[in-house]
């Protein structure tokens, strides 16, 4: 137990949570078309009532959230989506 | 000017497959009476609706991609209203980086139906 604790004695108590940065998906990955046919990938950006994630949530840029919400709304019209629900995931 | 366009249709679940494949011609008709030149087309089949239309749950979802005059889309979307068979439809234009995927997609699926 002592020589464990001559290696972590710290002057400053290292900060637990560590935020992570947020990332935008689409723009790491390089996918430039969100497809409104593929619902089980789309569902990644709603919560459980099926309602769209929002961006500070997700870390997804504007520009591909706007191309989110878009493809979700095609999906939802064609009814690979439902507009409402619960217990979604 | 010609563009890319998508729209992909429900068919009501009463129809017997001979039927589905029937109203699918139909539509391909108009478009091609039309002059539009289809470049894609896949079916479905039969899929759960994620919420009832007209009180099914089930349908025919079709897809089509062609390539048309902007004006042949107001006609495929007013026999879409006037035909009873159909639940729901959606088109819409594919903008650059859509008619990629599409081409993609369409690519694939050609070499999975070559290998099978």
């Amino acid at each position: 137990m002592a020589a464990n604790n001559g290696d972590i004695r710290y002057l400053t108590p290292p900060s637990v949570d560590v935020k992570k940065k947020k990332y935008c998906r689409f723009k790491k990955s390089g996918i430039r078309y969100i497809d409104y046919k593929d619902p089980e990938f789309l569902k990644k950006f709603l919560n459980e009532q099926g309602k769209i994630l929002p961006r500070r949530l997700t870390g997804t840029s504007l520009k591909f959230q706007r191309k989110v919400a878009q493809a979700v709304k095609r999906a939802r019209h064609i009814a690979l989506l439902p507009y409402v629900t619960d217990m979604m995931k | 000017m010609l563009n890319h366009y998508e729209t992909v249709f429900i068919l009501t679940p009463v129809l017997s497959d001979v039927q589905m494949k029937e109203a699918v011609e139909k539509f391909k008709a108009i478009l091609t009476e039309n002059g539009a030149t289809i470049t894609n087309e896949e079916n479905w089949g039969l899929r759960k609706l994620a919420y009832p239309i007209q009180k099914k749950s089930t349908g025919f979802y079709s897809l089509l991609q062609f390539d048309a005059e902007p004006s042949v889309i107001a006609t495929l979307e007013t026999q879409f209203r006037r035909d009873e068979r159909v639940l729901r439809f959606l088109s819409f234009r594919l903008d650059k980086y859509a008619f990629e995927y599409a081409e993609k997609r369409k690519n694939v699926k050609s070499k999975e139906v070559k290998e099978n």
